[in-house]
């Protein structure tokens, strides 16, 4: 039998996680092996390596227009949540009120359902269709009550882009701070926190080349933050625990590499995408593209494909090496769809058949031109079995 | 990804029996929408044997071959033989399955079942499961009768493994304390009564029929206004759709709802339908 190795791999699943760029290894492998010193300690050995966080610090920082010392690191996208929300929460002790959307990653969702438990009022916000937020029920909801709203910059699944500085402004209004979980956005759009309202968001280091294991949390400047694990003073005081120096050398590594790259990554990437789509969609016949076509990344596309399940399509595109997402349940060992397209109201024939293609800059067009050369017949072998299809 | 055996993934690459026998003398329909997988099971039946098996099936990976290998297995069964078959026996045939895939071969169990009560004329037995009963898990409409047959059958006592067969908890899981004292029940042998219902059509006949009427029926009077109509889920009888173009933005939009779009579904495929509107 013929398996996924006998191909070349076709990752498109970007979203989920990346490749390590190879410049991100050379940079961080001196910390794998001959600088393992501990940033903290007094000797010469230790101590010089906090000069390499801190240029990583600077790189990260350069890449959101932000200041240095507005960067925390962090183990990852999930640790930056929810330390902001904690820390938003324990600011505010008579506000009891945390406004999310509806779309939102588990790391902030699940967080929202620990939090009611504990006697928080968490409010939802809708979606329309598209997966667009309904503003004016967020306006709505937003009260003096709030203690913290948080809304995604950028959903992984559709790849919708959010308003979120309007949202932070509506937070500033009421007198909540404004979390925004942008692992999504980072080294796929152009982010200034220069002029920006939000008090802090979250990034993570395997969304954009580096390793998993790294995160980072940005801080406004002038905004309270309380640790969220206490113990040591590493990071100011802010987060405790010695760095995790070989991660936090290739997140800064990684931010430089995307800083340089972000023009490629909204022009050949988003070219890749739209190839993609627009030839996906034509060939096969009954396909829905999910999500808000002209307010989403460069490299996200989400297709229906009706009448047939996902994590099908999934198992015979594996075998062609090809790597990607499906918004079924089957796939996750849940047994409801996808979250996100439910919020959306995408009729369950066409979320159980939902495929997420997400490129990185390391994919080509011959990429494109072996997906869309073999899923035609994926498609048509599985709805040719589907009751529903009457093609 | 799951870890499927070669057998699985061979009835699933090269699934046997695909397609519907001509002339079926008995027809087997389960699944539902929501959970995302659904079998058609078209049966002859020669001198009280099954000569010919053939399936069409929406679902996973596992579902595809559940499917594949019921055909291969009841093909040349006296109606008697096939009626004990098991979930477990298809899972023989296969091997194994992952336990969160065990629902797929309960499906086949199912839509034979309905295939041989269909044959005598009978009602199919899991339109009783499915409409007899109180609902317990609301993410996926299972009934307090349907969950006592499973765990019977599959020898189950705890609520966490109930989903695993049929779905059940599987959803919100804010039933399953329901079905643990269910399960408590039904091991200290105190059943509840199940008397019996019975529903004409099936739940893939009713998805493909609603679907239809709204294709031809309704889309086209929306259209002439600039709206559109689109199906979001089926609950039994409750027909959930979601209004599109300028529909969705009438005021009025919960009289359309109700004349025209109910009123056509209920003319067109069952009296008994409910519609309402997803926003």
């Amino acid at each position: 039998m013929m398996s996924a190795s006998d191909n070349k791999t076709i990752y498109v699943d970007n979203n989920a996680t990346t490749k390590v760029a190879p410049e991100v290894l050379e940079a961080m492998y001196p910390f794998l092996t001959e600088f393992y010193g501990n940033p903290s300690s007094v000797h010469t050995f230790g101590g010089q390596v906090a000069a390499h966080i801190e240029d990583a610090r600077a790189k990260v920082a350069a890449l959101l227009g932000a200041k240095p010392h507005e960067i925390l690191f962090t183990s990852c996208g999930t640790e930056s949540d929810s330390s902001a929300i904690y820390s938003a929460l324990y600011q505010c002790p008579n506000k009891k009120k945390i406004v999310v959307s509806k779309v939102e990653h588990p790391a902030i969702l699940n967080l929202g359902q620990e939090l009611e438990r504990r006697g928080y009022k968490v409010e939802t916000v809708p979606v329309d269709s598209k997966g667009r937020l309904d503003m004016e029920r967020l306006e709505e909801m937003v009260d003096d009550k709030t203690a913290v709203v948080s809304v995604m910059w950028a959903n992984n699944e559709t790849g919708n882009i959010y308003p979120v500085e309007q949202i932070a402004e509506i937070a500033e209004k009421h007198g909540a701070l404004f979390h925004t979980d942008a692992v999504q956005v980072v080294g796929k759009i152009l982010i200034d926190m220069a002029d920006s309202q939000i008090d802090m968001f979250s990034l993570s280091g395997h969304k954009l080349h580096a390793p998993k294991g790294v995160g980072a949390l940005y801080i406004r400047r002038g905004t309270r933050f309380r640790p969220f694990l206490a113990g040591g003073h590493q990071e100011r005081n802010r987060r405790a625990g010695t760095e995790n120096v070989p991660g936090i050398v290739a997140l800064g590594k990684a931010a430089e590499l995307a800083n340089d790259n972000i023009d490629f990554e909204n022009r050949e990437v988003r070219e890749l995408r739209d190839t993609l789509e627009a030839r996906l969609t034509d060939v096969i016949p009954v396909t829905r593209v999910n999500g808000d076509v002209d307010n989403r990344l460069p490299n996200t596309s989400n297709i229906s494909f009706e009448f047939i399940e996902g994590e099908s399509i999934l198992m015979l595109l594996d075998r062609l090496g090809v790597c990607a997402s499906s918004g079924s349940a089957c796939t996750t060992g849940s047994l409801e769809p996808s979250h996100v397209l439910r919020a959306m109201g995408v009729p369950y024939t066409a979320a159980h058949g939902a495929i997420r293609f997400s490129f990185s800059r390391y994919n080509t067009m011959e990429d494109v031109d072996l997906i869309c050369s073999e899923l035609p017949a994926i498609v048509k072998r599985l709805r040719d079995i589907s009751p529903f299809w009457k093609g | 990804m799951w870890d499927y055996n070669d057998k699985v993934m061979s009835h699933f690459l090269k699934p046997q029996n695909v397609g519907e026998v001509e002339n079926a003398d008995a027809v087997g329909d389960v699944g539902n929408m929501t959970c995302g997988d659904a079998l058609k099971l078209t049966l002859k039946i020669e001198g009280g044997r099954i000569v010919d098996a053939k399936f069409k099936t929406f679902g996973c990976a596992s579902a595809i071959a559940s499917s594949s290998a019921l055909t291969e297995l009841v093909k040349g069964m006296t109606i008697e033989e096939a009626e004990k078959v098991t979930n477990q026996d298809i899972v023989d045939v296969l091997g194994e399955l992952p336990e969160e895939k065990m629902h797929c071969s309960v499906m086949g169990m199912e839509a034979l079942q309905a295939a041989i009560a269909d044959y005598r004329g009978e009602a199919p037995p899991d339109a009783e499961d499915e409409h007899e009963g109180r609902i317990v898990c609301t993410c996926f409409g299972v009934t307090d009768v349907k969950i006592r047959k499973i765990a019977k059958e599959n020898n189950i006592k705890e609520a966490e493994n109930v989903k695993n067969y049929c779905k059940a908890g599987g959803g919100c899981g804010g039933c399953l304390d329901d079905i643990q004292s269910i399960l408590d029940g039904l091991w200290r042998g105190d059943e509840g009564s199940d008397d019996s219902a019975s529903e004409g059509m099936s739940i893939v006949q009713k998805v493909m029929k609603i679907q239809e009427v709204l294709e031809k029926e309704i889309k086209p009077l929306l259209e002439r206004d600039g709206g559109g109509i689109e199906l979001v889920d089926i609950q039994g009888d409750l027909v959930k759709v979601s209004l599109r173009g300028r529909c969705a933005m009438c005021p009025t939009s919960h009289l359309t709802m109700r004349n025209v779009v109910q009123e056509k579904l209920r003319e067109f495929v069952s009296p008994a339908l409910e519609v309402e509107e997803v926003k």
